[in-house]
């Protein structure tokens, strides 16, 4: 099953850079172990964004509330339900998968545009909701010094229980896209009416898919915790979700590892910009025009697009 | 098998379909046709589901399926496609075949099974029958708009339908593909005993495949039977043939 799921090639490369990153703490200094835990708890993020986004077609435009939700039910069950701390990090995803459940409910039942501005009204609900209610989410100020399991409150603890579960994640978040279920979605995506017309209850299909993206993206909000050890309304805020939106669109939301990409970048400029202007955000801002009239496919698409990706069409197949 | 009953749609007042009624006979090729604009498409959709009926009936295997969903209409044994081409432009043509396959073995949420290793065999069979399995790893949007309308009809057939309906099938086709769809419409009905309901504008090919036709006229049926009856209906000629040069629109 694995073999029919990845070719050579792209297994080697991806086992060189799984190495890479498991010797990477031994020599460098301790802000980029940090930073590097931060991007992988974001690449799982902007890649679980993907899978609805990319591979689904849904204008997923609320993405973060699913993240921020799970990041405060692990902080929530650390701080205040007396159960033990690895706890959290198992409530946590199935929470955001049940929020994502309750409003793919509502929101499956439109369709594009009208879809995603459903979507961020009520995630902005959740938010409001987190942002006021100072008695249980401690409102604006968030929740800071949240108690950590001691295998992960170290920062080298840290990154590598961020980089194992991104890793297994994106493996699971592959099989799923290559799946009988993944190919339907990529249906839908292309072409709703018409699977319609063979049968599929694109309607239930979506659902689906809202669980399992908001699934990953609760476990994602788990890694921020991991790293931060602290948590905030912002991570439920629209502006997050934008900027995983563009996470995507960036690195390429046709391929598989396109938004991964699009989040290191992301990160990465954020990190090292911000040293020298605090607007970093208008960097990000001609970012995004280039973005859209040189590289309508992201960075990966313009890859593809020259021959240069690994592979060629065997591991296109592969990504897509 | 399918039996269709004053059958009416009308949009702001506007009647598209109007009372029309149709019978399709198990292992029939029925034809429906008519000028533009006489509600043959509109006939198909409400057929399928794709819209839903403002009175009337629609019965397929003695089981009334009217106002179904466009899904639950396929899972009953109808497929169909379309005039338009529409097909899923980013998949490959294997693929587009195999998602109808996998549809009807119900595979749709099975999370962890590798597609790629599943249905081959039997979408390959579909691509060989309609003649497009050399290309099989094309992204169906780079194909000529000839194949992309036979892939249509290979999309349907993943469903193994017992009633496949195509809206017009041949439309846009140069006289070679169009002699090809023939030839395949032929094949399915006659060896896969599919039962073929389809609306075209090329007389020659209707009076050619059809062994039944009902007339359409301003959201009406005029009238149904075999070609020679239809053929000869006064009422036929006055309203549609009767002001041509030939029997071709």
């Amino acid at each position: 099953m694995i073999k029919a799921l990845f070719n050579t090639k792209s297994t080697l490369t991806s086992l060189g850079l799984l190495v890479a990153l498991l010797l990477l703490p031994q020599f460098v200094p301790r802000f980029y172990i940090y930073l590097m835990a931060l991007i992988f708890a974001t690449v799982l993020l902007a890649t679980s964004l993907n899978i609805v986004l990319g591979f689904g077609g849904m204008f997923q435009f609320h993405h973060a509330v699913f993240y921020g939700f799970g990041a405060y039910a692990l902080a929530l069950t650390a701080t205040k339900s007396g159960l033990p701390l690895w706890a959290g990090y198992v409530i946590a995803p199935i929470c955001s998968s049940l929020l994502g459940f309750l409003l793919g409910l509502i929101t499956v039942r439109l369709t594009k545009l009208y879809f995603g501005m459903l979507q961020l009204s009520l995630g902005s609900l959740v938010w409001a909701l987190v942002f006021r209610w100072y008695a249980f989410t401690g409102g604006d100020d968030g929740i800071h010094g949240i108690p950590l399991p001691d295998l992960v409150s170290s920062s080298a603890g840290a990154y590598y229980f961020n980089l194992i579960v991104t890793v297994v994640c994106l493996g699971v978040m592959y099989m799923i896209v290559n799946s009988p279920f993944g190919r339907t979605f990529q249906g839908i995506r292309d072409n709703p009416e018409r699977c319609r017309a063979i049968g599929i209850d694109v309607q239930r299909q979506q659902l689906l898919g809202q669980v399992i993206a908001s699934f990953f993206a609760g476990v994602a909000g788990t890694l921020f915790v991991t790293v931060e050890g602290s948590v905030f309304p912002d991570l439920l805020f629209w502006g997050l979700s934008l900027e995983v939106l563009i996470m995507c669109l960036l690195g390429g939301w046709f391929f598989f590892m396109g938004p991964a990409l699009g989040a290191a970048i992301i990160i990465g400029l954020r990190t090292f910009v911000g040293i020298y202007t605090e607007y970093w955000t208008l960097i990000l801002g001609v970012v995004l025009m280039l973005l859209i009239f040189f590289l309508p496919e992201g960075v990966l698409g313009l890859f593809h697009k020259k021959g240069v990706s690994a592979g060629e069409k065997e591991g296109a197949d592969a990504t897509r | 098998m399918l039996r269709v009953e004053s059958l009416t749609k009308t949009f702001d007042g506007f009647l598209a379909v109007n009372e029309a009624s149709l019978m399709v006979q198990k292992g029939d090729v029925t034809a429906v046709i008519g000028p533009n604009g006489a509600g043959k498409t509109t006939l198909f959709h409400l057929i399928t589901g794709q819209i839903t009926p403002t009175s009337g009936t629609i019965h397929f295997k003695d089981e009334n399926i009217t106002g179904l969903m466009p899904h639950r209409v396929c899972r009953k044994g109808i497929s169909r496609s379309y005039q338009v081409v529409n097909i899923f432009n980013r998949l490959t043509v294997f693929e587009n075949v195999q998602v109808a396959i996998l549809s009807r073995r119900k595979q749709t949420f099975n999370l962890f099974q590798p597609a790629k290793t599943m249905a081959i065999q039997e979408t390959q069979d579909i691509l060989d029958s309609v003649g497009l399995l050399e290309k099989a790893d094309m992204i169906s949007s780079a194909l000529s708009h000839g194949d992309q309308k036979v892939l249509e009809i290979a999309i349907a057939l993943g469903n193994r339908p017992e009633l496949l309906i195509l809206d017009e099938p041949t439309a846009g086709m140069s006289p070679e593909e169009t002699a090809v769809t023939l030839r395949l419409m032929k094949q399915l009905s006659s060896q896969m005993g599919i039962t073929i309901l389809f609306c075209e504008h090329d007389m020659q090919m209707v009076f050619s495949i059809a062994s039944q036709i009902m007339v359409m006229q301003a959201g009406r049926s005029i009238i149904q039977g075999t070609p020679e009856c239809v053929r000869t209906n006064q009422q036929v000629q006055d309203a549609y043939l009767g002001g041509t040069e030939s029997c071709s629109m």
